[in-house]
């Protein structure tokens, strides 16, 4: 398991272009909003955990397609479903690659991208926990969503189309806590139940998403 | 004697043969009776006017809009479970009347909020909700429709279509945490503290009731289409090897 950890991790940092496609994207995104909404401090502030949320999910969205497609041409993923390891497992441990290369730049980066949407001060502290706790249940989820698409000729937009529904309760949670915390309101209820769904996906969904996968190169 | 009988396509649709004259026929007579009752011998109400009638039509297609996926995540586990082809294309069939009944119940439900509420949309739980349940048949026949092989479709949907489920129950009670309520309570429910008045309630019920048959010969009539493409296409692949 280690090993197909530092594989993959070696893979996203050498293959160029992936592992700091998210994060650039994330910027970007983030600096368009102003231009469309106006640069008033006032209105930015308010939107802004929703913002980095939304930009982050996106971000996250965006690399999921090379979480499979790439293994599943050369072969990889047959090997991977003949060898010892259980498939549920190499699979967590790639929706684990996902989030080190991905989610977690995005948690990092997000503190400085708040400063440019004039988040208040003790907000902060509750978006990059927020990230934190709810990243996981992002790469998961569309790890999953990426298994049932992996066999589709030019399934990235359908993908898109499957995972963003699933990932209405992450989002809801996630910016909810990041925007109580912008306000000062208290955030234990919808950081807890964050927490609950990212740990959920991570306990059960390598299960639907193996058994996608086995289904598509069965 | 159980109802797994009819995994046997022929043996279902003989059944299906038999029974959809009925289904159409009551169908009809459900809503036709349903509809007239309530648009025309039903009082205006007190506040509402006569707006109130669209109810007759808002309520079944929320109604079938659930439950047609519930019946959907039902076929999926039995198509998991037994591989009975017939539970599958049962559960396309459903896919796109849900989806149409989610538009229904939708529209009907901004046309009745614009006199109402004074909008056509409002990010009320309820309507939320819904409108995650639209994303969701969206995301689903689209799978169907991308995949090539028949049983590859039929078990990446079913897979899709019970995460889809957690997910959307997940969906319900975030939107019911995110954001408080326009939407009128239950109408329908068994303790009757909260329902609606008899004098309409009774043409309601007859309208669900014509709607949920409609929904049974719709979903009986297309899984037969369903069967008759399979064949189809089975045939076609079996002349092209033979030439």
């Amino acid at each position: 398991m280690i090993a197909l950890l530092i594989r993959d991790l070696r893979l996203a940092l050498r293959a160029g272009g992936g592992f700091g496609l998210g994060l650039a994207f994330f910027l970007i995104l983030t600096v368009l909003v102003p231009f469309s909404v106006g640069p008033q401090s006032a209105l930015l502030s308010t939107i802004a955990p929703g913002i980095l949320w939304l930009g982050a999910l996106l971000a996250c969205l965006l690399s999921l397609d090379r979480l499979l497609a790439l293994d599943f041409e050369d072969g990889t993923l047959d090997v991977l479903a003949t060898a010892p390891l259980p498939l549920e497992a190499a699979l967590a441990v790639k929706a684990l690659a996902h989030w080190v290369t991905t989610g977690l730049p995005l948690v990092l980066a997000s503190p400085f991208l708040g400063v440019l949407l004039n988040l208040p001060q003790q907000g902060f502290g509750w978006l990059v926990i927020s990230l934190l706790l709810g990243t996981p249940a992002l790469s998961m989820i569309g790890t999953f969503g990426a298994a049932l698409t992996v066999g589709i000729k030019r399934g990235g937009l359908l993908m898109s189309l499957l995972v963003l529904p699933l990932y209405v309760p992450t989002l809801i949670f996630g910016a909810e806590a990041a925007r109580r915390g912008a306000i000062g309101m208290a955030v234990e209820t919808p950081l807890l139940l964050l927490a609950g769904i990212s740990l959920g996906a991570v306990a059960l969904l390598p299960f639907a998403a193996a058994s996608a996968l086995r289904m598509t190169i069965r | 004697m159980s109802l797994l009988k009819y995994a046997n396509p022929v043996k279902f649709l003989a059944l299906s043969g038999r029974v959809q004259p009925f289904a159409w026929a009551a169908a009809a007579i459900g809503i036709a009776v349903g509809l007239g009752w309530g648009f025309f011998a039903t009082p205006d109400d007190f506040r509402q006017g006569s707006t109130v009638k669209i109810i007759y039509i808002h309520v079944p297609s929320a109604w079938i809009a659930i439950n047609a996926w519930i019946m959907m995540l039902v076929a999926s586990v039995i198509w998991l479970v037994r591989r009975h082809h017939v539970s599958a294309l049962a559960a396309r069939a459903a896919a796109p009347v849900g989806l149409v009944m989610t538009v229904i119940g939708l529209l009907t439900g901004a046309i009745w909020g614009q006199p109402m509420w004074g909008t056509w949309w409002a990010w009320d739980p309820r309507l939320t909700s819904f409108l995650i349940l639209f994303l969701f048949y969206l995301g689903y026949i689209a799978l169907w429709e991308a995949v090539d092989d028949p049983d590859t479709a039929a078990d990446l949907t079913s897979v899709l279509c019970l995460v889809g489920s957690v997910f959307a129950l997940l969906s319900r009670y975030a939107v019911l945490f995110w954001s408080q309520g326009l939407h009128q309570g239950a109408s329908l429910s068994l303790d009757k503290e909260e329902n609606i008045s008899d004098v309409f309630w009774l043409p309601l019920v007859v309208s669900i009731g014509g709607f949920t048959l409609l929904f049974i010969a719709l979903v009986l009539y297309r899984t037969g289409t369903e069967i008759a493409l399979r064949r189809a296409r089975a045939l076609s692949l079996r002349l092209d090897r033979s030439v």
